[in-house]
């Protein structure tokens, strides 16, 4: 190989000036970057747009179904059936770990319950789910609290038997038993685990509530946004296809960064977290 | 009530399943006492303090605290441990405290506040209220430990080896502000060791636990002028580590100083 010259020092240069900028804004580069190269794709290689939307296809169906109020009323509808579901889920959950953590009677059914259903992809209990609760949100609901409350339950569970002996020696020396010992110390020490099992819960759930929507059609008076990606499929809506599907993952990027600000404010700010 | 014992134990024998690990235990502490007990590595002495503080059940026999039995954990039992864990990592130093003071006594609000600040003026820590216990030096977190304990009015300060983890630095002070708190709190501590110095320094009797056994193989009193350090090293390690270094001389029970 030749020797090294001095054109090799720039590029190193320029490497580092990369790393040296805002996080921010070195993933808001790599976003731009991806769009102008779906773009080029799209337009370079002349595919049918029946297929596959360009990102400007796409920002102009997105620009006017937010305007018309299609998107906001369908993530709503799916905001709200998940968050429902995720919050019986959670309490289920949580109730699960608690009673697990007291009695070995509750561990063992705990242990059973999971072994048994967390294999069931929460979305096979849907037709079930149809029959016990008709085509109601009641049903979307259910299923999602379904695909949630093992991930909480387990992760829950995990965090409490962490928990030193020395922690729950204080706890029982201050005289705490029963609901205050779980919310006054179980659950904020075992905070670490509960977040990382929201964290699975939410992404879960989003996977159950859009499958759930898309099989399930309209339930009550608005549809949600697996709805309205089959909805588009059905009119050959593709750019409509390409904006549910960026809606979705736009959310999820939004959530992640909540939970990320929520684990700052809590479990590294009291040193039970090193950051990510 | 004079002639009732503030904290006693009769005839205790303690087991982990089929295995006593204390057996025949029998000891009486007075209000306002300082009590070490010391014993080579497993002797049960923290499996002692525990049944005292009544996390564990005697098998046998039966501990009293103003002549009625323990049967459960209290905070008139306040305990101290060697674990730096035991603060609640999501509070402050002060939170801590407070916290302790609203589930254990009822007391919250500012009342709680005043009294939790003035806890932690008295163990030197209240320049640190607001940090949370991952911030703090193994030193500061026994501090706070100790003011949690203490805030709670308890009867009886139970210690299992609280500054065995720190530096010998902090130790030698911690243990010369223990006395000082002693003082001007005259709460009855019962303290757990491994160190004769600290056992000398630190008790006004010191309960000597036998290895392998988990009986009391005395208990000696501190102040009697007499060499108790080097005859505790005579008891406790065998007959030839019994000449103390040149400049030993015990320490008298109020603690003053072992050189």
């Amino acid at each position: 190989m030749a020797v090294l010259s001095a054109d090799a020092r720039p590029p190193a240069r320029r490497i580092a000036a990369w790393g040296q900028l805002p996080t921010s804004l070195r993933y808001a580069i790599v976003v731009a970057a991806l769009v102008v190269l779906w773009q080029a794709g799209v337009q370079g290689s002349h595919i049918s747009p029946l297929l596959v939307s360009s990102p400007v296809q796409v920002g102009r169906a997105g620009w006017a179904a937010v305007a018309n109020g299609q998107i906001p009323s369908a993530t709503a509808s799916t905001l709200r059936e998940l968050l429902a579901g995720i919050a019986v889920g959670a309490l289920a959950g949580f109730a699960f770990a608690s009673l697990a953590v007291f009695s070995q009677a509750g561990h063992d059914v705990l242990s059973v319950l999971i072994a048994v259903m967390n294999p069931l992809p929460a979305i096979a209990i849907l037709p079930l789910a149809m029959i016990w609760f008709g085509i109601t949100p009641k049903a979307i609901v259910f299923v999602v609290a379904l695909a949630t409350v093992w991930p909480v339950a387990i992760n829950t569970d995990a965090g409490f038997r962490t928990i030193s002996p020395t922690t729950r020696m204080v706890a029982r020396n201050l005289g705490l038993r029963g609901v205050p010992l779980v919310t006054g110390v179980l659950l904020p020490a075992a905070l670490p685990y509960i977040l990382a099992g929201l964290q699975t819960a939410w992404a879960f759930g989003w996977r159950t509530v859009v499958a759930a929507e898309l099989v399930f059609g309209v339930a009550g008076s608005a549809g949600g946004l697996g709805w309205y990606i089959n909805n588009a499929r059905y009119y050959l809506f593709v750019p409509e296809i390409f904006v549910g599907l960026v809606v979705i993952s736009v959310l999820g990027i939004a959530v992640d960064s909540l939970f990320r600000v929520v684990e700052a404010r809590t479990v590294v700010r009291w040193g039970l977290k090193t950051t990510r | 009530m004079a002639s009732v014992p503030h904290l006693c134990a009769q005839d205790v024998d303690i087991a982990y399943g089929d295995a006593r690990v204390v057996e025949g235990v029998s000891f009486a502490v007075a209000r306002g006492e300082k009590l070490a007990i010391i014993g080579p590595s497993g002797c049960g002495k923290t499996t002692l303090l525990k049944a005292l503080a009544g996390f564990l059940a005697p098998a046998r026999g039966a501990i009293l605290l103003n002549g009625r039995p323990v049967t459960a954990p209290g905070p008139d039992r306040a305990v101290v441990f060697q674990d730096f864990e035991q603060l609640f990592a999501w509070r402050t130093v002060l939170g801590n405290v407070v916290y302790a003071l609203g589930v254990a006594r009822g007391v919250r609000g500012p009342a709680a506040a005043t009294r939790a600040r003035r806890m932690l003026d008295l163990v030197n820590i209240a320049h640190a209220a607001k940090l949370y216990p991952h911030q703090l030096s193994g030193g500061m977190k026994q501090r706070t430990a100790i003011a949690r304990a203490l805030a709670l009015e308890p009867e009886v300060l139970l210690m299992d080896e609280p500054f065995a983890a720190l530096d010998e630095i902090t130790r030698s002070r911690m243990q010369i502000e223990l006395n000082e708190i002693w003082k001007r709190t005259g709460v009855t501590i019962v303290l757990v060791t491994h160190s004769i110095q600290e056992a000398v320094f630190l008790g006004h009797r010191v309960l000597v636990m036998s290895g392998g056994g988990g009986g009391i193989r005395e208990i000696v009193e501190i102040g009697s002028g007499a060499d108790v350090a080097g005859y505790l090293r005579t008891l406790l390690i065998g007959p030839d580590a019994g000449a103390p270094p040149p400049a030993i001389t015990a320490g008298a029970g109020d603690g003053r100083a072992v050189r």
